[in-house]
């Protein structure tokens, strides 16, 4: 049977692929946000998942304007890095899990998820990101990923409620997989950032303490939370968080923290992860 | 659960912020369209030669025509730019997004960067428009 052991919240910021692609992780602005990678690239080489489910969203580069799923998988062989407008970053292709891909795909649209099939699908910075932080710069990356993107941009996003019950969705399509595998979920984003408007560079550390906290020890305030609260506490692109509430639905009720690391400025973000296991 | 109407004016009171509504998603979905064409590096280019010959492909209005000749962000915001779509712009002219976000913020760059070295722009302050006026 195939098991979802861990879970990992993680920002996405492009500019932390910009400082890897272009070998600038040890320069004063950025050397404390990578030291703080450190033990989670340890804890990730030692799980040795077989598998990551990555929720991530893109950033209008493989979806354009016209085409907006609410929820979407790739179910591809392989995903090819985005053109984002200056260049695929020079990263391993992303290799896909066709056939546990499919599982998911029947398993939660029998379960009422009525999410959009992806054959082909480029990944912008929001999943290839989270590889880079978790992984380094390998020469392909350690294990199969099924991306799992979400609307972010558009409101209304799915609630946080929506998204944390598809992680509950997805842990039982998991766990009705035949196949032995270990699986670990993403769900990236965040943290608080505005990078729109007159208001661009809003931060707001209490919340995100707040919200790194409450996924351990009360995620129901967090699933509690409506639109509104994101984008006004936490600045607008703060909504991508909901994602983070599918990886945790996807854990037990119980889970131990086991990594954690927080960081301001990340360009125009607070940078934060966390690692939880099972319990 | 609140209303469609007290969510609309919920996201309507945060201050300098611009939803992307379905309202905005309808005006700028012809900007937001040809921001996604820039995604190809050979469309980049062909814009570059040629900005305004470019731009008369497609269905865009005077007014959002000069938005983006001038690299008014803000201005494309207001007409229905998403900040998303709005990158590939910036990425074509090879500016970050942190060049971005200081132009809308109408920072100078170098205050920006420091603004956000600082620990980023506070809450307080910024919550809500009504919050913002003074007590009557």
């Amino acid at each position: 049977m195939a098991k979802i052991i861990a879970g990992v919240g993680t920002s996405h910021v492009p500019a932390i692929g910009v400082a890897m692609d272009e070998g600038k992780t040890q320069e004063p602005y950025w050397k404390s946000l990578f030291d703080g990678y450190g033990p989670v690239r340890k804890w990730l080489a030692e799980v040795k998942p077989d598998v990551v489910i990555l929720c991530y969203n893109d950033h209008c580069a493989a979806l354009p304007p016209d085409t907006i799923p609410t929820f979407a998988l790739g179910v591809g062989d392989e995903f090819q890095p985005a053109d984002e407008g200056w260049g695929p970053r020079p990263v391993p292709v992303v290799k896909g899990d066709p056939d546990l891909a499919w599982h998911l795909v029947e398993s939660l649209v029998l379960d009422g998820f009525d999410l959009t099939i992806m054959h082909q699908l480029q990944v912008d910075h929001g999943l290839t990101v989270p590889l880079s932080i978790t992984c380094g710069q390998p020469k392909e990356w350690p294990f199969k990923v099924i991306p799992i993107e979400v609307n972010v941009v558009l409101y209304p996003q799915p609630t946080g409620a929506r998204c944390h019950a598809l992680g509950r969705a997805i842990r039982k399509a998991v766990e009705s997989y035949g196949k032995d595998q270990k699986v670990v979920i993403f769900g990236t984003g965040g943290m608080s950032h505005q990078i729109h408007g007159e208001r661009a560079g809003l931060i707001n550390k209490e919340w995100d303490t707040a919200f790194l906290n409450d996924l351990t020890a009360n995620p129901q305030r967090l699933i509690d939370l409506k639109h509104v609260d994101y984008i006004r506490d936490a600045g607008a692109e703060g909504i991508e968080m909901i994602v983070w509430l599918i990886m945790r639905g996807a854990l037990n009720d119980h889970v131990q923290e086991v990594g954690r690391h927080y960081h301001v400025p990340a360009s125009n973000t607070a940078a934060g992860l966390i690692v939880l296991e099972n319990r | 659960m609140s209303t469609l109407k007290e969510i609309k004016d919920e996201l309507n009171d945060i201050p300098g912020t611009y939803v992307f509504t379905k309202e905005r998603a309808r005006l700028g979905l012809h900007l937001n369209l040809f921001f996604t064409s820039l995604l190809k590096a050979a469309n980049r280019e062909e814009f570059l030669r040629d900005e305004k010959a470019y731009l008369a492909k497609f269905t865009l209005t005077e007014e959002q025509r000069a938005v983006v000749l001038a690299r008014d962000w803000t201005g494309m915001l207001r007409l229905g730019g998403n900040i998303y779509h709005m990158s590939k712009l910036g990425g074509t002219d090879r500016k970050t997004f942190q060049y971005m976000a200081g132009c809308m913020a109408g920072m100078a760059q170098d205050d920006y960067r420091a603004m956000m070295l600082a620990g980023g722009r506070p809450l307080a302050g910024n919550r809500s428009k009504a919050e913002q006026k003074p007590a009557s």
